[in-house]
C-alpha cells in the first residue's frame, strides 16, 4: 500500500492564501488617520464615496460590454449594413450556408474532444506528480506554454506537423521508423503523384504482378536478356554511380543480361539498341522467376547495369525487377489537411459528408491545444487534490482499500467539483477558439470555427456582413449562457 | 490497526517516505514523467533552434540535425530582424506597440477593478450582491459579441469628437480593459472579502474617508491579489491576437501576434522570421512568468471560472 506524500504543492499554498488580519494593517489605518487628520465625518459622504469607486468600472462595462451585447442582438435582426429590419433572415442564412454549418461541426468536434482529453490529461499529471520529488520542475515545464501566445504556439505546431519530413518532426520520426521496416528504393516512383511503375518499361519489359516489372520474353540458361527502361533521370543515375551500359556475354548455366536506360540524348527516338551514350541502371534488385511463379534466385545489377543468375537449371524463366526498387518510402502525412477525414464518409451525400467528416487538421490542432492548456488543468486539479483531507484517504487505506479503490471511491468524488470547473472552463475556452485555427489551418480551410468565421465575415471580407456576423456572435453568446447560469449558482 | 493510528506523526511520515523510495514502480514513473517533460519542452526548443539556424536551412534539413552539427548555429536571423531598428511594422516596433497597449491596459484594469471591488465589499450601499452577480455573469461573455458594436461605437464617437479610436492604440486598450474588468473585479472582490471589516470600521469611526481607507488599508493588504491580477492581465493582453487584429485595423504599427500572423501564409519561405519573432514575442511573458510564477498561478486558479 503506497501512500501519497503529505507534501502539498507549492501552488496550493499560495492559491489558498488569504490575507491574515495582521496587526500591521490596523496600524496603517491609524497612521493614515493621523496623517490626514480629517474630522470625524462618514455618514452620507462615505456612502457616496464608496459607490463612486464603482463608477469607472460600471461605466466602462456598460459602454463596452453591456451596450454592445444589446446592440449585437439588435444587429442580428438587421441587414448587413444595419439599416433595415430583416427578422430571422440572418439566422436562416447561418443555418443554411454550408460553409457556416461546417464551422458548427468543427465547434462540436472541439467541444466534444478537447475539454475531455484536457481534463483527463490534467488529472493524470496531477495525480502522478504527487508521487515524484521533482514535481515543481515538472509542473513548471508543462505549465510554461500558457505564458506563450496561442499564435506563437500555433505556429510552432504548424512546423512540427509540417508534411515535409525535413521540417515536420512528426513526419520525420515516422519516416525514420518507416525506413527501418521498408526502406525506399533507389528509383522511387511516387504513385500518389500519378506516376506508375509500368511507364518505366521500354524494351523487353512489361508490368508484372504487385508493382514489379518483368521481362516480356522467357529466358533460359545460356541466354542474354536486354531490358530497357525509361523515365529515370540522369541525376538519379549519377547519384547511384551508374556507368556506361555494357552488354554482357552469355554464360552456360546462367541467365545473363543488362538493364539499361534506353534513352540516348543523341538519338532520342532510338529504342531497343544499347547506344554508347546510354547508362546501365545500377543497384537494381532482380529475381528469376520460374513458370510456376516461384523465385529461383536473386541478384543485383552492377554499375554497368549487368546481371547474372548463376547455377540455373534448364527451363524457361522471367527476370523480375522487384517492386522495392520503386518504393518511394514514407512521403509524409498531411496532418494539417482540412479535407482528409479521419472517419469514413463514403456513400454519403455531399452535405452529410461535409457535416460528418472529422478533418485531420482538427485533431492536429487539438493536440497543440492540449500542449498549451494541460498545465492549466494539471495545476487546478493539483490544487484540488492537495485540498482533499488526507485523513479521509488515510482512513480508507487503514480500512484496507487498495490504492485504486481509494482513488476511485474517495479521491474522485471529492475531486469532482474541481474536474467540472476545469471541464466547463475549457468548454468556454474552446467555443471561442480562434488564434490556433488561423495560425495552423490551411488558408482555405474546412477547419473554421464560429469565432474565425465571425472574423472572416465581419472584418476580413469587404463589405463586412454585419448582420450575419452579429447572428454568429449572438449564437456564440447563447452557447455560454448555460455556463453563466452555472457560475451564478455556484457563487451563490 | 490501532497501532498504526498511535504512531507519532513524524514517524508515520518517515515510514511513508521509505515506502515511496523503495517502490519499484517509482522508477518507471520517473522515466515516464521525464519523457513527458521532454515532450513538453521540444516545441519550445525547436522554435529556439530554428531561430538560431541559417534561414536557408529550413526545409533542407530538420532543426534536430543541430545536435550532430552544432556549428550551424548563428545569430544572423536576429541581426536581420533587428537591422531595421524601430522602423514601422518591424519586430522592434511591434514589441514597442505591444508594450504600449499591454502596460496601460494592465494598470487600468488593476486600479479600476480594485476600486470597484472595494466598493462591492466595503461599500454600504444596497444592491452590492446584485451588481456582483452581474459581474459574475459577464465573466464568460465572449469578446466576439462586442467587436462589431464597439467598432461602430468608435466610428460614431469619431464623428462627434473628431477622434475615432478605431485603428488606434487607445481603441485597443479601451476594449481590453472592458473585457479584463469582470475577472479583475471578481478576483479582487474574492480577496477583499478575506480582509476583516473591523479594520475599516475602526478607521471610519476615527473619521477616515473612503479614499484614505482604500489607499492606506485595503490596497496594501490586497497587493498579492493585485499582483496576480496584473500579471494575469499582462500576459493575457500581451498574447492577444483577435482584439488587436480587429481594432488596430489599418494601423501600420502591429502587435507581436499580428506581426507573426502576417507571416503565416508564407510559412515555408519566412519561417525564420516566425521562429525568431516567436522567440522574441515569448521572451517578455516568459520573464514575467518565471519572475512571478506564484502570482501568475494564483491568478490562473482564481480565473478558473473565466
Amino acid at each position: 500500500m503506497a501512500a501519497l506524500p503529505r507534501r502539498r504543492s507549492l501552488v496550493l499554498r499560495h492559491a489558498v492564501a488569504t490575507p491574515a488580519a495582521e496587526p500591521g494593517g490596523a496600524a496603517t489605518a491609524a497612521d493614515a488617520l493621523a496623517e490626514t487628520g480629517r474630522p470625524p465625518g462618514g455618514g452620507w459622504r462615505s456612502h457616496l464615496g464608496s459607490i463612486v469607486f464603482l463608477a469607472p468600472a460600471a461605466i466602462w462595462l456598460a459602454v463596452i460590454v453591456g451596450y454592445p451585447l444589446v446592440e449585437s442582438i439588435r444587429d442580428s435582426f438587421y441587414d448587413n449594413s444595419s439599416t433595415s429590419f430583416v427578422g430571422l433572415a440572418n439566422y436562416r442564412t447561418v443555418f443554411s450556408t454550408a460553409d457556416i454549418l461546417v464551422t458548427f461541426r468543427n465547434n462540436v468536434i472541439w467541444v466534444v474532444v478537447a475539454p475531455f482529453l484536457l481534463t483527463f490529461l490534467g488529472l493524470v499529471f496531477a495525480v502522478l506528480t504527487e508521487r515524484i520529488r521533482w514535481a515543481t520542475a515538472f509542473k513548471t515545464v508543462v505549465f510554461m506554454p500558457i505564458a506563450f501566445s496561442m499564435t506563437a504556439s500555433g505556429l510552432v505546431w504548424n512546423s512540427i506537423m509540417n508534411i515535409d519530413p525535413h521540417i515536420g518532426m512528426v513526419n520525420a520520426t515516422m519516416e525514420t521508423v518507416s525506413d527501418w521496416f521498408s526502406p525506399p528504393g533507389l528509383y522511387p516512383v511516387d504513385t500518389s503523384a500519378g506516376q506508375s511503375v509500368a511507364s518505366l518499361a521500354a524494351t523487353g519489359l512489361r508490368a508484372g504482378p504487385g508493382g514489379t516489372l518483368e521481362s516480356r520474353a522467357l529466358v533460359s540458361p545460356g541466354s542474354t536478356a536486354l531490358l530497357g527502361m525509361i523515365g529515370i533521370s540522369p541525376e538519379t543515375l549519377q547519384l547511384v554511380g551508374a556507368q556506361k551500359a555494357e552488354t554482357p556475354s552469355a554464360a552456360a548455366g546462367a541467365v545473363s543480361g543488362l538493364v539499361w536506360r534506353d534513352f540516348s540524348p543523341s538519338h532520342p527516338t532510338a529504342r531497343g539498341q544499347v547506344l554508347p551514350d546510354e547508362d546501365g541502371i545500377a543497384g537494381l534488385s532482380l529475381s528469376l522467376v520460374s513458370s510456376t511463379g516461384s523465385s529461383v534466385g536473386t541478384t543485383q545489377t552492377d554499375a554497368h547495369g549487368d546481371f547474372r543468375f548463376t547455377g540455373v537449371s534448364a527451363g524457361s524463366y522471367r527476370v523480375e525487377v522487384a517492386s522495392g526498387n520503386f518504393s518511394s518510402g514514407f512521403t509524409g502525412i498531411y496532418w494539417l489537411s482540412g479535407t482528409q477525414s479521419i472517419t469514413p464518409t463514403s456513400g454519403l451525400n455531399q452535405t452529410a459528408q461535409a457535416l460528418l467528416s472529422i478533418p485531420l487538421v482538427d485533431m492536429s490542432m487539438i493536440i497543440a491545444y492540449l500542449w498549451i492548456w494541460a498545465g492549466f488543468a494539471m495545476v487546478i486539479i493539483g490544487a484540488g487534490l492537495a485540498a482533499i483531507n488526507r485523513e479521509v484517504l488515510e482512513a480508507a487505506r487503514i480500512d484496507g482499500a487498495t490504492e485504486w479503490q481509494t482513488f476511485r471511491r474517495v479521491t474522485m468524488p471529492m475531486l469532482a467539483p474541481v474536474l467540472i470547473v476545469v471541464f466547463v472552463t475549457m468548454i468556454i475556452n474552446v467555443l471561442k477558439i480562434f488564434d490556433i485555427i488561423i495560425n495552423m489551418a490551411p488558408s482555405v480551410s474546412q477547419a473554421n470555427t464560429l469565432a474565425t468565421e465571425l472574423y472572416n465575415v465581419g472584418f476580413a471580407s469587404s463589405p463586412p456582413a454585419n448582420g450575419i456576423a452579429s447572428a454568429i456572435a449572438v449564437i456564440l453568446f447563447l452557447l455560454v449562457v448555460p455556463v453563466i447560469y452555472i457560475n451564478l449558482r455556484r457563487i451563490r | 490497526m490501532s497501532a498504526v493510528q498511535t504512531v507519532s506523526q513524524p514517524m508515520a511520515l518517515r515510514a511513508r517516505r521509505i515506502a515511496i523510495r523503495f517502490r519499484p514502480t517509482r522508477m518507471v514513473l520517473n522515466v515516464i514523467l521525464g519523457l513527458i517533460a521532454i515532450f513538453w519542452l521540444v516545441p519550445t526548443v525547436s522554435l529556439l533552434v530554428i531561430s538560431l539556424r541559417p534561414a536557408s536551412s529550413f526545409g533542407v534539413s530538420g532543426w534536430w540535425t543541430v545536435f550532430t552539427a552544432p556549428t550551424q548555429l548563428t545569430l544572423q536571423n536576429y541581426r536581420s530582424l533587428f537591422s531595421t531598428g524601430l522602423a514601422t511594422g518591424g519586430i522592434l516596433d511591434s514589441v514597442v506597440t505591444t508594450a504600449l497597449i499591454t502596460v496601460p491596459a494592465t494598470i487600468l484594469v488593476t486600479v479600476i477593478a480594485s476600486l470597484a471591488a472595494y466598493s462591492l465589499v466595503f461599500g454600504r450601499w444596497r444592491g452590492r450582491s446584485a451588481v456582483f452577480m452581474v459581474i459574475v455573469g459577464l465573466l464568460v461573455v465572449p469578446v466576439q459579441i462586442a467587436l462589431i458594436p464597439v467598432a461602430q461605437l468608435y466610428d460614431a464617437f469619431g464623428h462627434l469628437s473628431g477622434f475615432n479610436p478605431y485603428g488606434t492604440l487607445p481603441g485597443v486598450i479601451i476594449f481590453h480593459v472592458a473585457f479584463g474588468l469582470p475577472f479583475g473585479i471578481f478576483l479582487m472582490r474574492n480577496f477583499y472579502t478575506g480582509i476583516p471589516k473591523d479594520l475599516l470600521e475602526a478607521g471610519r469611526i476615527d473619521g477616515a474617508g473612503e479614499w484614505t481607507l482604500f489607499r492606506r488599508v485595503v490596497l496594501p493588504l490586497g497587493l498579492p491579489a493585485a499582483a496576480s491580477l496584473a500579471i494575469f492581465q499582462f500576459i493575457w493582453v500581451w498574447n492577444d491576437l483577435l482584439v488587436g487584429l480587429v481594432f488596430l485595423g489599418g494601423n501600420p504599427h502591429h502587435t507581436l501576434t499580428i506581426y507573426l500572423y502576417s507571416f503565416t501564409r508564407t510559412l515555408a519561405n519566412d519561417y525564420w522570421v516566425i521562429a525568431t519573432g516567436g522567440i522574441i514575442s515569448i521572451l517578455v511573458p516568459l520573464i514575467v512568468f518565471f519572475s512571478f510564477q506564484r502570482y501568475f498561478v494564483r491568478g490562473v486558479l482564481a480565473g478558473a471560472v473565466k
